[in-house]
């Protein structure tokens, strides 16, 4: 099943979930080793900032999509206290002097590159839903496809210039 | 793009302006491809297209595809941003042209190309602006461009973000360039920001409704 950006899945029959092509965006992949259910959300910025989007774009924002995976993922059946996580992506593709300027003008606090933010984002709310991160792939400044077998928790990430790695 | 702009489909009149644009700008480019080539450059007429960002991938073959693009952020009396899209094919063609000599030997393009390729990508997107600016007189200012050279879904995720949006349609303009007889194909895609496509509509004489 092929998670888009900003979308957010639930793979039940251990189905494999993927995000093609992952930039700035954060893939994050939690399951229940156990029970064998696993969701992917395709992360796009770090914060709603209060917007009530609804479950549909709840994949969007690292504030709504981790606490929205964990939730669906107990609703089917998944235990609270033995879901794991693993994250990738957060690359900054382009550098570009004095870019960014929107994200800039509303960040608190030293501008960091937007991947960077999705990531530490991502990072607050695992630690806040106590689900620990057990892998991660990112930064760097290039793209990443990532496939997830939620039936055993493996993730495939793959980029063009630094091959295959399994975390 | 307000809500109400990004439903609005543009009429085939403003599609038809916007097309003109490209054509003169593609002129543009295409003399300054040529003097920095040293070559003669034919164009084709350029298509204009309407889609929705998150569609982007799939004009260069998928979110996979490997495609250089060049991404400048836009400023002065309207905002947005402009990206160029080249198919592997073509920036390596392209490339060679502009620094002659062997791929290194992974096939990859090297650093030099790739600042070539940064320039020239630079280069085309003013020859656009410029021509936008003359039409419509208004000021463009474009920034340093950008580079990159990966997969296009993580390209189109990067301009995503810069921009906060999915839902936004963009402007596309396909244009093949012919270099000594090699087709050369570039996607030249224009981010308005939130009234800019409207303004420039206007200045074009084809407002909204």
């Amino acid at each position: 099943m092929n998670v888009g950006v900003a979308e957010l899945k639930i793979a039940e029959n251990s189905s494999i979930l993927a995000s093609f092509g992952l930039g700035s965006c954060v893939a994050v992949a939690m399951f229940d080793p156990l029970k064998k259910i696993g969701g992917l959300a395709h992360v796009m910025l770090p914060e709603s900032r209060g917007k009530d989007l609804g479950a549909e774009a709840a994949g969007k924002f690292a504030d709504t999509a981790v606490p929205h995976l964990v939730d669906e993922l107990v609703k089917k059946g998944a235990r609270k206290n033995a879901l794991k996580c693993k994250i990738v992506g957060g690359a900054q593709m382009f550098e570009i002097p004095g870019a960014q300027r929107k994200e800039s003008a509303l960040a608190c606090g030293p501008p960091a590159h937007i991947g960077a933010r999705n990531i530490e984002a991502v990072k607050r709310q695992l630690e806040e839903l106590r689900v620990p991160l057990i892998g991660e792939d990112t930064g760097g400044n290039y793209g990443r496809t990532v496939k997830f077998n939620s039936s055993n928790g493996e993730v495939e990430v793959s980029s063009i210039y630094h091959g295959r790695t399994l975390i | 793009m307000t809500p109400e702009e990004s439903n609005r489909s543009l009429s085939a009149i403003q599609i038809d302006a916007l097309r003109e644009v490209g054509n003169i700008g593609a002129g543009n480019a295409a003399i300054a491809l040529s003097q920095m080539v040293d070559k003669k450059v034919d164009l084709s007429v350029p298509k204009a297209i309407l889609l929705p960002l998150v569609g982007v991938p799939d004009l260069v073959g998928g979110p996979e595809t490997t495609v250089a693009g060049v991404y400048l952020n836009i400023a002065g009396d309207c905002s947005g941003s402009i990206l160029l899209l080249l198919e592997k094919e073509s920036a390596t063609l392209l490339a060679g042209l502009m620094v002659p000599g062997e791929l290194d030997k992974s096939g990859e393009i090297g650093v030099v190309k790739r600042s070539a390729l940064q320039e020239t990508g630079g280069i085309l997107s003013g020859a656009y602006l410029s021509a936008l600016g003359q039409l419509t007189g208004l000021f463009f200012k474009p920034s340093v461009p950008g580079f990159a050279m990966d997969m296009a879904g993580a390209i189109i995720d990067y301009v995503l973000v810069d921009l906060g949006a999915t839902e936004d349609q963009v402007l596309v303009v396909e244009t093949d360039f012919m270099v000594s007889g090699i087709k050369i194909l570039g996607h030249l895609i224009l981010f308005p920001d939130l009234g800019t496509l409207a303004t420039i509509l206007e200045r074009l004489g084809v407002p909204f409704e």
